[in-house]
């Protein structure tokens, strides 16, 4: 087949001026940078800047700036007059888009047509839609049946991952500032420069200092503010293990959490499915974003009967994929965020190889410098194997098999996961017996990967609890139980 | 000549059938004056995880009857549960130290919470899903389902009203329960087994261990097979931690329903208040099913 060759179309980087090194975002102010470590670009592995590390220290004053402001200014104000900041930060994020997408790109290695067209733009529609829930929160259906209007919970923990990291700061920030909660977020450690940048969109709304704050750092940084006593609430979006230790950690407290944690999809294709379209979904839910998506349609399972058709159909798409720079605008797949992912992603596609599937990738040209992975089907793969069960969090497709309904849906099953499957066949009937008997807390028939502020995602079993977006999403914010000053009332930590 | 009365066994209720725990081992139930009223099974980890096995058992059927069907057997409970008024006074006033007329109304107020919650089955999905105006030619619709299989640790002081509270939510929306009755007071706990076993609620929907929490909750906590627990009898249970179960339960990520505190300690909440939807919200999970509009 003949591969289209494109002249460069790279996207001009001008548009963001990046600092040399950064602080810490606290009482709606830069500190001064200290204890800083370099944040690359894992296209070109070249430095982007300095960030700095948060120690405890830092936690406590980000903490009580929060606390101050709940306490001082955004626990009392009117939920109109929250919304309207809230909307300034959703056309402030809209009017200055193509620079936080060109941050992104550089930040993160995805490819520019993304962060543009997905990434930022639904940032910014998760604050329009939530700017207008803050004054109609009465109206959510969260109170009902002896229970109080909704209330805030107080100070927020948010700890995000580098897979989405604006858009994921938005699923945080949005929905807690709606409701009258004030935020610590920290950003992923390979990925705080879109964090930063937001940082200054809040200055540019006049938000209440202290609203938000954004504090940058590692592990250590995220596990202080998970475990600071003053945070009333936890959000987290990860890994399953880190996970369990937070939910570990708040247990016995009067903590909330929210935690959307790993996947391990399966995208099930019918014989009857329109065969091209379900490339395509094969294709956008398991390469969008180098497949580093916790909801990505890891396990295609195909019926038997169509697995070779579909299998060289795959292929041939896969072909025309390109592969490289991100900030070119004709880019389909960029670079791996990071050396770790890529050696995980690498170990886990050999230990496939070493169990009996059978490794293919389209013929590409990866850069030289920085972090990179073809687009790689696993066939032949069997239930038992690693590549099977575990979340690769890469652009690495595992196939299996099937031949019943019934087969199919025991297999999608068979996973300690349960956030998001796919179903592909025209048979309406099936689509909807598919979608009540899959354990997953979304189902994209005949589509894939497709999210909305409005739409409230989330996983069963291990991929965590609670819901993000939607009215569902407000659930986790706030409070219905009585208030008195004697009694603290706990009750679900869903 | 007076007659001798015919006493009953009280056992377990582990996959609608009675038996004694697999441990063999029974304890001696008082009454609230110290007086002896029956010996009860004591359940042991054996047991637990048998009714875990029945519970996931049950739950394909349970989950997938239509929740008007859900509604009819939960009506049908509270008729049984009605028409064994005097015998549940009886074991109410007993275990707890109520007068005839506080047991009664305890009883009365449990009989009409189960029904409030059979009317609940059908509407749960209209109350708590919705559907999603997404920004795109898309059909949206968010909808509860059951978690799964839950472990309930049922109220120490109140041992029917309290229970049912416990019980009904966790199975109105279709979740299947292991319940952890009150150490002291679990004789109605088994009386109302055989109110189940006799209305139409399947075999291991809802499955009644007798025992020592202490001794059981860990299991209960720590099991991989649970979705998720209700920590309510934590409070006024000796030598129960309930942040020690809530850490176990985080082995797979159970939904947990934490205890009301108070002070500081777990307390036993005010079972005459209205219930409210939060015990129905704890245990169901929100499902987002997504399709394509197009010609």
């Amino acid at each position: 087949m003949p591969t289209f060759e494109y002249a460069p179309a790279p996207e001009s980087r001008a548009i963001v001026t990046i600092e040399k090194s950064y602080g810490l975002f606290i009482d709606g102010a830069f500190t001064r940078p200290k204890a800083t470590f370099a944040t690359i670009n894992p296209a070109d592995e070249t430095v982007l800047a300095e960030v700095s590390q948060a120690g405890p220290k830092d936690v406590d004053k980000a903490v009580a700036a929060a606390r101050r402001a709940y306490e001082g200014v955004w626990g009392t104000m009117s939920g109109a007059e929250r919304g309207k900041y809230l909307f300034r930060i959703a056309r402030i994020l809209q009017e200055r888009a193509r620079e936080f997408a060109v941050l992104e790109t550089l930040d993160n290695g995805k490819p520019i047509k993304e962060t543009r067209d997905v990434d930022v733009p639904t940032a910014a529609a998760h604050f329009f839609y939530h700017a207008g829930w803050a004054d109609k929160l009465e109206y959510a259906g969260l109170s009902a049946g002896g229970a109080e209007a909704p209330r805030p919970h107080g100070v927020v923990g948010q700890v995000i991952p580098w897979n989405f990291p604006l858009l994921m700061l938005a699923w945080k920030i949005a929905p807690a500032l709606a409701t009258g909660n004030t935020v610590v977020l920290k950003p992923a450690e390979t990925t705080p420069l879109s964090a930063l940048l937001f940082a200054e969109v809040c200055q540019q709304a006049d938000l209440p200092a202290g609203v938000v704050n954004i504090i940058t750092g590692d592990g250590r940084t995220g596990q202080a503010l998970v475990e600071h006593p003053d945070v009333d609430k936890v959000a987290f979006t990860g890994s399953t293990e880190v996970g369990k230790m937070i939910a570990r950690s708040i247990a016995g407290t009067s903590k909330k959490a929210t935690l959307e944690l790993g996947g391990k999809a399966a995208n099930i294709v019918f014989d009857d499915a329109p065969i091209d379209q379900a490339v395509e979904g094969i294709v956008s839910g398991i390469f969008f974003n180098q497949g580093q998506v916790c909801c990505a349609g890891s396990r295609l399972l195909v019926q038997e009967n169509v697995h070779d058709q579909v299998i060289a159909k795959l292929k041939r798409r896969l072909g025309t994929l390109r592969v490289g720079d991100p900030m070119d605008k004709n880019s389909d797949l960029g670079a791996i965020n990071s050396k770790a992912q890529l050696d995980r992603i690498t170990a886990l596609v050999e230990a496939g190889v070493a169990e009996g599937a059978e490794r293919w990738s389209p013929e590409c040209s990866l850069p030289a410098k920085g972090f990179w992975f073809p687009p790689t089907v696993l066939t032949g793969v069997s239930q038992t194997h690693r590549v099977a069960t575990e979340e690769i969090f890469g652009p690495v497709l595992s196939v299996l098999t099937f031949r019943t309904p019934q087969e199919a849906v025991a297999k999608a099953n068979n996973t300690a996961y349960g956030l998001s499957a796919g179903v592909w066949t025209e048979k309406g009937s099936r689509i909807l017996w598919m979608a009540d008997q899959l354990k997953a807390g979304v189902v994209w028939a005949n589509t894939f990967n497709r999210f909305d502020p409005t739409s409230p995602f989330g996983g069963y079993k291990e991929s965590g609890y609670g819901r993000e977006g939607g009215r569902h999403g407000l659930e986790a914010y706030v409070t219905t139980a009585p208030a008195t000053s004697s009694t603290q009332l706990t009750g679900a930590t869903r | 000549m007076s007659r001798l009365d015919v006493r009953k066994t009280y056992k377990l209720y582990i996959g609608g059938k009675f038996p004694r725990s697999e441990s063999g081992r029974s304890y001696e139930i008082v009454s609230a004056k110290g007086e002896f009223l029956a010996n009860a099974s004591m359940g042991s980890r054996k047991d637990v995880r048998d009714a875990v096995v029945a519970a996931r058992s049950a739950l394909s059927g349970w989950s997938g009857a239509t929740p008007f069907n859900r509604g009819q057997v939960l009506y049908r409970v509270a008729e049984v549960l009605e028409g064994r008024r005097a015998q549940f006074i009886e074991e109410v006033a007993a275990g707890e130290g109520l007068s005839t007329r506080a047991a009664g109304a305890a009883v009365d107020a449990a009989i009409d919470r189960v029904v409030w919650y059979a009317g609940w089955t059908d509407k749960i999905a209209q109350v708590l899903g919705n559907v999603n105006p997404v920004a795109g030619p898309f059909f949206n619709v968010s909808a509860p389902e059951p978690t799964g299989v839950v472990g309930v640790l049922a109220p120490q002081g109140s041992s029917l009203l309290g229970l049912v509270s416990v019980i009904a939510p966790v199975i109105a929306s279709g979740n299947t329960a292991v319940v952890v009755t009150s150490a002291d007071r679990p004789l109605p706990a088994v009386t109302l087994g055989e109110v189940l076993a006799t209305s139409d609620v399947p075999g291991g929907v809802v499955n009644i261990i007798t025992a020592r929490t202490a001794e059981v909750a860990s299991w209960l906590a720590a099991h991989r097979d649970v979705n998720a627990i209700d920590l309510t009898g934590v409070a006024g249970a000796d030598g129960v931690h309930w942040a020690a179960l809530e850490a176990e339960a985080a082995g797979n990520l159970k939904r947990v329903y934490r205890p009301m505190v108070v002070d500081g300690r777990p307390v036993e909440p005010d079972w005459n208040a209205d219930p409210g939807l939060g015990r129905i919200r704890a245990f169901v999970e929100t499902k987002t099913v997504w399709h394509p509009k197009g010609l």
